[in-house]
């Protein structure tokens, strides 16, 4: 199958999160859902003992050429998947760029060193501050606190790749997302998995209206959909 | 996943780099698939498991690595295909067998499968297991992408058939628990009716029908170079040893495995196709010389990029030192030049760096205004995650009570670990009483040493702990030579009902296997029984009855004490999403930093659900985190920790 050029090729992926967010579900999910478009994928990650309450990250790499590194080069993400706040920042040191974008979820885990209170966690603020600083574009997203109102805070990376499939980024269908839980999970998980995606999708659409119409002081036509 | 074993030649699927190393062997008709779970290796057997019935496999998660090689070798004996996957320290486990084998030989293929962790991601080493292909003198393959892990494990198989000898085909952590796009190629007819026999009746040294055996030493050790000669001559012309660029590069990679990733990346970054050639090597021991005389030949400047140790660059280097007075000398550049680190994992800007300085070219990876304020903010917005146990993690419980107890004994005792997530049990998620951790079984091996030092006026008190996997694997050794000798230890099993690190892999205590089989499973309790010493079970969120259970037995200065401490792991199909109480802070009764336990809950105890409510100042119940364990409720000195029973 012939893939569709992309305008950044290979386009770096980085979902970055605590271990235990389901890192690894939501790379493989989209992985397949572009590798069932044609594109070569490359995705690399750690997972395993040693990451129990650690920082992991998925490097995934969607290009329309070849398969690439596993691991992303400095300084060459595209865009930033922040399963947790704090984590998202942290990936950028190494791997952000004045053109990055980041996609947040905004509910923290807390660091043990943060429980104990030998560590500060910064507020949601501080947060959204650095991010839009250091990316050309930030949308955060209530990921978690949704997927605990559908029942199960671990439907928050499903939250937040409908939300990253709404942002048009690459080509990213729901039909495609269906077929791949079908592959991965058993079928009675479909239609809560589908029902997350739907609503990241329409969270992130309602963050991006937000957001247009306060830049844009007195434009009352943009709150209406 | 279940399209691991469809007939679906052609079909491109995105495969987990452990998938394509288990649908390489299930597409050369594997019949014996045996190993011991470990990072980053484990998803190979548990793929083959899965399709065990399906495709008439025998496929077992064995006690330990040594016995998944010699259950393997059973199979190769009786010439069938055959199997042993481990991560790499798992090589040191069988490696007095590998030896005698490798002298022995094989019948049926018989392929060995380290899966290696350069820079530790999930291992306390980064050791290789490279260094035993040539000491033991067998063929070693190095894929260098995901489709490679699927072609050459297939392939190995047929090399090894070849030879009739064991071949080993190494992945490491980027390629396993990487994933890429993977053709699928035809998978065999299941094969039912298939009859195995061990032919042994035939002259003493036929290696077809003879026994197997290593003796005399002298003949065996001959066959055995001939058969690693026959393998190098067969990689000279191997495809999987590629070279793209140009004709005549100035400067030429010599590279394998995931360094073969990274080093087209760096090529790409620095836009330096037309200078450089990328020879990458599929079969790194023995080198084929003819093929790397060939590429040496082509240029004056050779850079070796490899992970971890410069084991390929050494033995290029032998082979160029033969060839001066053909090709000339030659100038390295690799690990011992310095241009890469011998140390941790390599990735493309190590490699961009070396040929930055080598070629002397201009790259810049980020831009260094950025990335000061981008230090900046990870310095403000993004605080260090040490690693803890899970929330609801038997382990957190049992080592309070084992922290409280040695307290309460006084004598300046201590903990020898051992491996699986228990380790973690050296940082302050096990309250620091960790404090020795090495190999499988380690821990109640060198606490049995401990035990024997009163003789020299040691009187503190000696604990191991072990979990139920590694009981099975090593531990057990340890512990008959503890009690046999009367030595002094307390020995904790924290048994969790499964290998929970790797993903609760079945082990003998269990009751089904790989295949998920029902199989007689093994007492731990009743094994320590029979060797009549004392043995307590507990269960570990009972903290009052552990630490008193734990302060008895260690004041109990006679032999070996044993306390099994049952709970299963927080993520263990049995207790995961199942929330056994509400958690709650009444908070008119936390009175935070006032209280004089100090915020035992939350500077101490550390579950990640239970935080810290700065603007309250009190303890907070993070209901998206916490499982409902109960235990924190037990360690409020106030009772403002409170759990009710979920109907």
């Amino acid at each position: 199958m012939a893939s569709a050029q992309l305008s950044i090729d290979p386009y770096n992926i980085i979902i970055a999160g605590v271990g235990g967010q389901g890192n690894v579900v939501l790379s493989r999910i989209l992985g397949n859902m572009l590798s069932r478009r044609g594109y070569f994928i490359t995705v690399g990650e750690s997972f395993g003992g040693t990451q129990r309450g650690g920082s992991v990250m998925s490097h995934l790499r969607v290009s329309a050429r070849s398969i690439w590194s596993p691991l992303i080069p400095k300084g060459r993400a595209d865009m930033v998947i922040a399963l947790e706040p704090s984590e998202g920042i942290r990936v950028l040191a190494h791997y952000g760029n004045p053109k990055v974008k980041i996609l947040s979820n905004t509910r923290a885990i807390h660091p043990v060193g943060v429980i104990a209170g030998e560590l500060q966690y910064p507020s949601i603020e501080e947060i959204k501050k650095s991010a839009h600083e250091l990316a050309s574009d930030a949308w955060f997203i209530d990921a978690t606190d949704e997927a605990l109102r559908l029942g199960n805070p671990i439907l928050g990376n499903i939250i937040m790749l409908g939300a990253f499939s709404g942002l048009s980024a690459l080509p990213l269908e729901k039909e495609s997302f269906r077929e791949v839980i079908l592959e991965m999970m058993p079928e009675d998980k479909l239609d809560m998995n589908l029902k997350a995606y739907e609503l990241g999708a329409e969270m992130l659409r309602r963050v991006v209206l937000d957001t247009t119409s306060r830049n844009k002081p007195g434009s009352g036509a943009m709150n209406v959909i | 996943m279940s399209y691991l074993a469809d007939d679906n030649e052609g079909v491109k699927y995105l495969l987990l780099g452990n998938e394509a190393i288990a649908r390489g062997a299930l597409e050369a008709g594997v019949k014996v698939a045996c190993g011991y779970p470990g990072t980053p290796s484990s998803e190979i057997m548990e793929s083959l498991s899965r399709v065990a019935h399906e495709r008439n496999i025998y496929v077992e998660w064995s006690t330990n690595e040594k016995l998944a090689m010699e259950v393997a070798a059973a199979g190769s004996f009786a010439k069938l295909r055959s199997m042993c996957v481990m991560k790499q320290n798992g090589v040191n486990v069988g490696s007095d067998f590998l030896l005698h084998l490798a002298l022995s030989g094989t019948r049926g293929g018989m392929v060995l499968i380290p899966c290696e962790d350069p820079g530790a991601i999930s291992s306390i080493n980064e050791g290789e297991a490279r260094m035993f292909a040539r000491m033991l003198e067998i063929p070693l393959l190095e894929p260098g992408d995901f489709q490679e892990l699927k072609d050459m494990v297939k392939w190995a198989f047929d090399l090894s058939e070849e030879i009739g000898n064991l071949v080993m085909v190494r992945s490491v952590t980027r390629l396993s628990h990487g994933s890429g796009n993977v053709k699928c190629g035809k998978l065999p007819e299941i094969d039912t009716d298939v009859h195995a026999e061990f032919t042994c009746d035939g002259f003493m040294l036929d290696p077809d029908k003879g026994a197997m055996i290593t003796m005399p030493v002298d003949h065996f050790h001959d066959q055995l170079q001939e058969k690693v000669k026959k393998a190098r001559d067969i990689f000279e012309d191997c495809p999987f040893n590629t070279y793209h660029g140009p004709e005549k590069p100035e400067l030429l990679i010599i590279t394998s495995s995931a360094c073969n990733l990274y080093s087209k990346e760096a090529i790409a970054l620095l836009d330096v196709e037309d200078r450089v050639g990328l020879l990458k090597l599929g079969t790194t021991w023995p080198l084929p010389p003819k093929l790397i005389k060939k590429y040496l030949s082509k240029t004056d400047k050779i850079l070796i990029v490899e992970e971890v140790l410069p084991f390929m660059e050494e033995n290029v280097k032998v082979l160029a030192a033969e060839m001066v007075p053909e090709i000339g000398g030659k100038t390295f550049y690799g690990k011992n030049a310095g241009n890469l680190p011998t140390l941790g994992e390599l990735n493309p800007d190590l490699v961009a760096t070396a040929l930055k300085t080598i070629l002397g070219v201009e790259y810049e990876d980020m831009p260094e205004t950025y990335e000061k304020k981008a230090q900046v903010a990870t310095l403000r917005c993004a605080p260090r995650r040490e690693l803890t146990f899970c929330p609801g993690c038997p382990h957190r419980a049992s080592f309070w009570s084992i922290h409280n107890a040695l307290q309460l004994d006084g004598r300046k005792g201590f903990v020898c670990g051992d491996i699986g997530c228990y380790g973690l049990g050296f940082l302050p998620a096990g309250f620091n009483t960790v404090k020795l951790l090495h190999a499988m079984g380690s821990g109640i091996g060198v606490a049995s040493g401990f035990g024997q030092l009163r003789q020299f006026g040691m009187d503190q008190a000696v604990v191991a702990v072990c979990g139920d996997s590694t009981f099975f694997h090593a531990g057990i050794n340890g512990l008959f030579n503890a009690v046999h000798h009367n030595s002094d230890v307390t020995f904790i099993v924290l048994d969790n009902g499964g290998t929970a690190m790797t993903g609760f892999q079945p082990h003998p205590g269990l009751t089904v296997n790989a295949m998920g089989d029902e199989v007689p499973s093994l007492d731990i309790a009743a094994i320590c029984s029979a060797l009549a010493v004392r043995v307590e079970i507990g269960d570990p969120f009972d903290l009052e009855e552990t630490q008193e259970t734990l302060t008895e037995l260690m004041q109990d200065k006679k032999g070996v004490k044993v306390l099994i401490l049952r709970k299963n792991c927080a993520l263990s199909p049995e207790r995961k999403g199942k929330i056994e109480y509400e958690m709650h802070i009444d908070e008119q009764i936390c009175i935070g930093e006032n209280c004089g336990c100090n915020r035992l809950c939350t500077r101490i105890f550390r579950c990640p659900g239970l935080v810290w409510n700065n603007e309250k100042k009190t303890s907070r119940i993070d209901e998206a985190i916490c499982v409902g364990c109960g235990v924190c409720a037990d360690i409020c000195p106030a009772g403002a920790i409170q759990r009710k029973e979920v109907a």
